[in-house]
């Protein structure tokens, strides 16, 4: 039995770095350290049913084929479309994300990433107001209160309160927990709102009228007595427990931004960021959800110069979400070809995206089955980055680290990074009359 | 009765995200969390099917008794095909679309099946 240590967890934008597996003839045996959401992708490995050839769509259903014949129909669905959309890449290394936003710009497509149905209003805010932030090891050193706001880590990031805030030992923070007060913000009772030292239950979309009152109280305004359905007094005594925190970090979730209100919830929030810091140093961080959606943002902005919704028809890279977007494209059927690598839109996006993209060519790299390899016309199997690749991800507080390769992929099973060059040089060939 | 949809992550969604082919799958996702008191009012128990629809569409999922209560109005589905069908598409011109506090409509629909993903993409998309 092999017993790789230091492990690197792909699942979410806490990165954890001190995941063990132990492996055994190319089996996965048990895997220590991770949480559910951890452990079940690695132990994902074991599956009997690991789909490991190309299929493309026929009369009768999917047909196997081989690598070749697969990268050259989707580099062919690629010249062919005025305006493809290729989309995904959250759960890819930083070094796939480089081949891929090339072949962007060499098809003339839109290239977009989870961020635009995650954080991408939280990148539209800060490119309007800026971001206060800080790494999470400042968070475990230094935090004495953590405030999780439509954020519900307990599911979606289940070691970031074992690891940054709520339980660990810091260097400033030497009785770990004892140190530490935790706020929750939600319009559930949640399971981190539970063990949370206060609650607060705002009304559903009404986090933008709750955070113009605390900083209006901040700003010396008399509130009235109930704000979003949280009473005054809960308001202004969490307020008090902002002004006295020597080191206070807001954690904002997709609870703001798939929110009424969307980028103005977290305007204002980093406003109230900032106001606090008159008081006392106040800091404040998005909870990424996917484990490299912070990578893919990272490269992009490299590249093209923008975030997310890149627009390459113009021959430049073109920004403009909400007309560059992946959900406004595919409602307003303004793609006639989509790729996507390392996401589900057909599970994960709203009806009337999906009904565009079923009605389009579509091709798929992905390791697993999905609604989107179900409705795609090509599906490339593709090996598992962190597990079958070694590459570069960025933390949620964007830290990149390395990701690890501690089993080979099964024959014939390629990253994506190796077919997407492949399908590069084959739009290159065609596009010179190959 | 009228409430008002959210969608997200739960942990068990999360942990089922490589194995969307097993019947895990529509365990986890096909469902709605009401709270408790919600449910004595719909006359639901834990495990009835119900029709959850809003502007968008509508979907038949296995009610959940919620342990995140209360959140008397809000009803709850994790993020996935048969959440889709009724979230909306809407994007303020932002790129986002309205996955949190949409407008929805919950009903019993005691003797309506609930599909499997692949039963529910055919039947919506002809595919």
């Amino acid at each position: 039995m092999e017993t790789h240590t230091d492990v690197i967890c792909p699942f979410c934008g806490t990165l954890c770095d001190d995941i063990e597996v132990q492996v055994e003839g190319g089996r996965i045996m048990d895997v220590l350290n991770a949480c559910k959401l951890g452990t079940a992708k690695f132990m994902s490995m074991n599956k009997k049913h690991r789909p490991l050839k190309p299929r493309v769509r026929g009369e009768n259903g999917f047909e196997e084929t081989t690598v070749e014949d697969a990268v050259e129909r989707v580099a062919r669905m690629l010249v062919e479309a005025k305006k493809p959309l290729l989309y995904g890449w959250s759960t890819t290394e930083c070094e796939a994300h480089s081949v891929g936003i090339e072949l962007a710009e060499e098809v003339g497509g839109v290239i977009d990433s989870h961020s635009s149905v995650c954080h991408g209003p939280s990148v539209i805010a800060i490119q309007d107001v800026g971001y206060p932030s800080v790494t999470l090891g400042e968070v475990k050193n230094r935090a004495d209160l953590d405030i999780y706001w439509g954020s519900n880590p307990m599911h979606a990031h289940p070691r970031h309160m074992s690891r940054y805030s709520r339980y660990p030992r810091g260097y400033f923070r030497e009785r770990g927990q004892a140190d530490r007060t935790v706020v929750v913000i939600d319009v559930r009772k949640t399971d981190t709102a539970s063990i949370a030292d206060k609650f607060l239950q705002v009304e559903p979309g009404g986090d933008y009228e709750l955070a113009n009152a605390f900083r209006a109280a901040l700003n010396g305004v008399e509130l009235p007595d109930e704000v979003a359905g949280v009473p005054k007094k809960d308001i202004l005594q969490t307020l008090d427990i902002m002004k006295e925190a020597q080191f206070g970090i807001l954690f904002f979730g997709v609870g703001l931004t798939m929110s009424p209100g969307k980028h103005r919830n977290i305007d204002c929030a980093i406003k109230l960021v900032a106001d606090l810091n008159r008081y006392t140093k106040f800091s404040i961080m998005a909870m990424r959800g996917h484990y490299n959606v912070t990578g893919f943002s990272e490269v992009l902005t490299w590249q093209s110069g923008f975030p997310f919704g890149v627009d390459y028809t113009r021959g430049r890279p073109w920004y403009n979400p909400g007309e560059t977007t992946s959900i406004d494209l595919l409602t307003r059927g303004e793609v006639d070809a989509c790729l996507v690598i390392g996401a589900d839109p057909g599970g994960n996006f709203p009806r009337r995206a999906v009904e565009h993209f079923a009605r389009i060519p579509t091709a798929t790299l992905e390791p697993h089955e999905t609604p989107t390899t179900y409705l795609s016309d090509v599906v490339i199997p593709t090996a598992i980055a962190g597990i079958e690749v070694e590459g570069t991800a960025y933390r949620m507080d964007a830290v990149p680290l390395q990701v690890r390769r501690f089993m080979d992929p099964p024959e014939g099973v390629y990253p994506d990074r190796e077919i997407l060059k492949m399908i590069l040089d084959k739009v290159r060939e065609i596009k010179n009359g190959a | 009765m009228k409430a008002t949809l959210i969608t997200g992550r739960t942990i068990k969604q999360g942990m089922v995200i490589e194995s969307k082919d097993s019947a895990m799958y529509t365990e986890a996702n096909a469902i709605c969390e009401l709270d408790p008191d919600d449910m004595k009012k719909l006359g639901i128990s834990e495990g009835d099917t119900v029709r959850v629809s809003s502007a968008s569409g509508e979907v038949h999922v296995r009610a959940v008794k919620s342990l995140q209560a209360p959140h008397r109005g809000i009803i709850f589905m994790p993020m996935g095909p048969w959440a889709n069908m009724v979230t909306s598409p809407e994007t303020d011109s932002v790129g986002m679309p309205s996955f949190k506090g949409v407008p929805a409509e919950v009903e019993p629909a005691k003797d309506k099946r609930v599909l499997t993903y692949p039963e529910l993409l055919k039947e919506t998309y002809g595919k």
